[in-house]
């Protein structure tokens, strides 16, 4: 078996292509354990995870927590709105307090772009990013992956169309990247004020229009449009952009017969995608959310094994 | 004689000197230079393998007192200064109080007199607090001793402020430095936008918020007849502007550009440094191209370094939350020296006018000569000197600099002000 050379896991950009199949194979195997009578494995057994969600999160930090708990691993549940942050201390200074609890791994959502990559240069301990700002969400792109594979048994050649709030969304990068890198043919569509400047140079073919996305797509991926967009000028409304880009059964037609549905949630019923799409049979929404706890063990595993892979303190 | 430098290469474009000579100083002041003085001077210096040049000058720095003593004093920013081969500088208004009075100018300059061994020459602020609103006492601080004009880091927005800011800085004669930033275009962002912000999920600034307030300026500029002077320009389009308001509508508009601008791309943020974060941000590697080829053509008129320090615990934060700026006092000589000078793109003459003689024109400072009779104010620098860029070791409070660890050759030997060595090796 190939081996997992990584101390953190930041984000999908530097994985490579061995990486992510590890990635897959390894949680494939590890679903096993999740329709067990007994859903734990001793592989973590001794070993300490600390969660440090800086950002509301209730379905990747639940995802997390089991992973870990099926892993066996005792658990530290850090939220910045219950702690020293909200006296002014700063990641740093939370960073080093944690790390002299020396546990092994820490898993870290933040609204802040490059927040796990400032844990990563000063912890020893291995680092997850669970969601930093609008940069990467790699965990739940592995999961996605995960998703369309058991679905589809293979990823090369599969077209993807990513459609809403590109610009805004961790998801649309880490999917692009990770699904360009496994040779998925990745569109991205949505309204051209919310398609980052340069957005194809990572590997996506961009539309404006959801027609031409959706057109043989054999994986629709949906992202939630948040109701703040049409106050900062991206769109005129929710109404406008639901004629637009919203996902309606009629415009089904176009993608693929044997296509699906994913969406990384929460769910915009009636902005971003209907609700008779979001719960026909086509939709894999809820295979997404089991996988996530697979892809979870499965990176804690990985990550596990490489704790002295990096044993620096750089002072800057 | 007082002080006489021997055998130094002298390099003065205000007088076509490029020679090896002595330069004898008496009373603070040069009385001579010559291939070789017969005199004997109280001090003698060997500047043999030397090079001689008027006193570089920083037209844009952030000295940070009153109110932020903890980033860098007047003190500390004038012995960086120093250290780094300046003899004088102007500081921005953006202190805490703002200096937009006259008191603040002479508390600038008093405490500059007590505890600097250098020049120190205030820029005022154009509105009051730099709100952008309401006039400052222009004329009551050019009587305390401002040199220019300038909302740095809070720029004018409303462009009938700016409009009047020019015709009412004329009565002085003053120059107005923009920083121009249109805050609606940049909104938000921490990076220059493009493909980098894209991929690192930074908020961009789109180049467009620096362009459209340069060729605003260059429109009320040509209106107003006012000098303006565009502070750390930072894209290709920007200084095509300016070249052509100077160059086809005769206006009179100069700009500089700093180190980091000429030496850095917007891909050096893919570490989520924070010493990486600055207004403006790092740009393409398109932009920084043009802004090397503006060096050496002239279009760029004066080279500064908008010197801004932050203590660490300022900068030590997640990328989106540290604040701007970088220093750069104690490294832009070196830089250049190396970079630009050692490899070929720029000559001896045009650093000297980077550093001296635009700046001191521009400001209207009767300084940037080895003219007789001038202050004896010279930068000597040792243009084979090698070593390694340490801030542990600058006289600056902070450390904010994204080039620690360059490898450098060439750089500051030692500074002189009105005849006195300030700083040597």
């Amino acid at each position: 078996m190939a081996s997992f050379s990584h101390k953190d896991l930041l984000g999908i950009e530097p994985l490579s292509v061995e990486d992510v199949n590890l990635i897959l194979d390894t949680a494939a195997t590890l679903k096993e354990v999740s329709a067990r009578a007994v859903k734990k494995v001793p592989t973590l057994r001794g070993k300490t995870v600390i969660n440090l969600f800086f950002e509301a999160s209730t379905r990747t930090r639940s995802s997390f927590e089991l992973a870990e708990k099926r892993l066996s691993a005792d658990i530290l549940n850090f939220s910045a709105s219950t702690s020293s942050v909200t006296k002014g201390e700063t990641l740093l200074d939370t960073a080093y307090t944690l790390e002299s609890m020396a546990p092994d791994i820490i898993v870290i959502r933040h609204e802040s772009a490059g927040a796990p990559h400032l844990l990563s240069r000063v912890c020893h301990s291995n680092i997850i990013n669970a969601g930093d700002g609008m940069h990467e969400h790699p965990t739940q792109a592995l999961l996605d992956a995960l998703t369309i594979r058991t679905v589809k048994g293979h990823l090369d050649g599969l077209k993807l169309a990513i459609i809403g709030d590109i610009s805004h969304s961790r998801v649309a990068r880490s999917d692009t990247i990770l699904f360009n890198k496994m040779g998925m043919d990745v569109w991205v569509c949505g309204p051209p004020t919310l398609i980052p400047w340069d957005f194809h140079k990572l590997g996506a073919r961009i539309t404006a229009h959801i027609e031409e996305a959706l057109e043989g797509a054999d994986i629709v991926m949906m992202l939630r449009l948040q109701n703040e967009r049409q106050n900062e000028a991206f769109i005129p409304s929710t109404r406008e952009y639901y004629n637009l880009y919203g996902l309606r059964r009629e415009r089904m037609r176009l993608a693929k017969k044997d296509t699906i549905v994913m969406h990384p949630g929460p769910v915009n019923r009636g902005v971003e995608i209907d609700s008779d799409v979001a719960d026909a049979g086509y939709s894999v929404i809820l295979n997404q959310v089991a996988n996530g706890v697979a892809i979870r063990m499965a990176i804690l595993y990985l990550l596990s094994g490489n704790a002295g892979l990096r044993p620096k303190r750089t002072a800057r | 004689m007082q002080l006489i430098l021997r055998q130094g290469r002298i390099v003065d474009p205000s007088q076509k000197l490029n020679k090896v000579a002595d330069v004898g100083i008496e009373e603070g002041r040069i009385v001579e230079i010559a291939a070789r003085i017969r005199k004997k001077g109280r001090k003698e210096i060997d500047a043999r393998g030397l090079t001689v040049f008027p006193g570089f000058i920083d037209m844009h720095v952030h000295l940070r007192e009153p109110g932020r003593e903890d980033s860098e004093t007047i003190e500390s920013g004038t012995n960086a200064a120093a250290r780094g081969g300046f003899t004088a500088v102007a500081c921005m208004p953006n202190t805490q109080p703002v200096n937009d009075s006259k008191a603040v100018t002479s508390f600038i300059l008093e405490k500059a007199s007590e505890v600097s061994k250098i020049a120190v020459y205030p820029v005022g602020a154009i509105t009051k607090g730099s709100e952008g609103k309401i006039l400052a006492e222009i004329g009551d601080m050019f009587r305390a001793g401002i040199v220019a004009v300038s909302d740095d880091g809070h720029p004018v927005q409303d462009s009938q402020v700016m409009r009047r800011a020019m015709e009412y800085s004329r009565l002085f004669d003053l120059p107005v430095i923009d920083h121009c930033e249109d805050r609606n275009l940049s909104a938000g962002g921490v990076m220059n936008e493009g493909y980098y912000s894209t991929l690192l999920g930074l908020r961009g600034i789109n180049p467009a918020a620096e362009e459209v307030q340069v060729v605003r300026d260059t429109i009320l500029a040509r209106q107003t007849g006012a000098h303006v002077h565009i502070a750390h320009i930072s894209t290709r389009r920007s200084l095509e502007a300016v070249v052509r308001a100077r160059k086809h509508d005769k206006i009179s508009v100069t700009c500089e550009a700093t180190p980091h601008h000429l030496l850095l791309t917007e891909a050096d943020v893919c570490s989520y440094d924070t010493n990486m974060k600055m207004y403006p941000p790092l740009r393409s590697r398109e932009d920084v191209d043009a802004l090397a080829q503006g060096i050496a053509s002239g279009d760029i008129d004066v080279i500064a370094t908008d010197h801004a320090p932050h203590n660490i615990n300022q900068k030590m934060l997640e990328f989106d939350r540290a604040p701007f700026g970088v220093i750069g006092l104690e490294t832009a000589v070196g830089l250049i020296c190396d970079r630009f000078v050692r490899t070929g793109i720029i000559t001896l003459e045009r650093m000297a006018q980077l550093f001296c003689s635009n700046p001191a024109r521009i400001l209207r400072l009767q300084r940037g000569t080895l003219a007789k009779g001038s202050w004896a104010d010279i930068t000597v620098l040792d243009m084979e000197r090698k070593y390694e860029v340490r801030p542990e070791e600058f006289a600056s409070r902070s450390r904010n600099t994204p080039f620690a660890g360059w490898k450098l050759r060439g750089g500051p030997a030692m500074t002189i002000v009105k005849g006195k060595v300030v700083w040597s090796l």
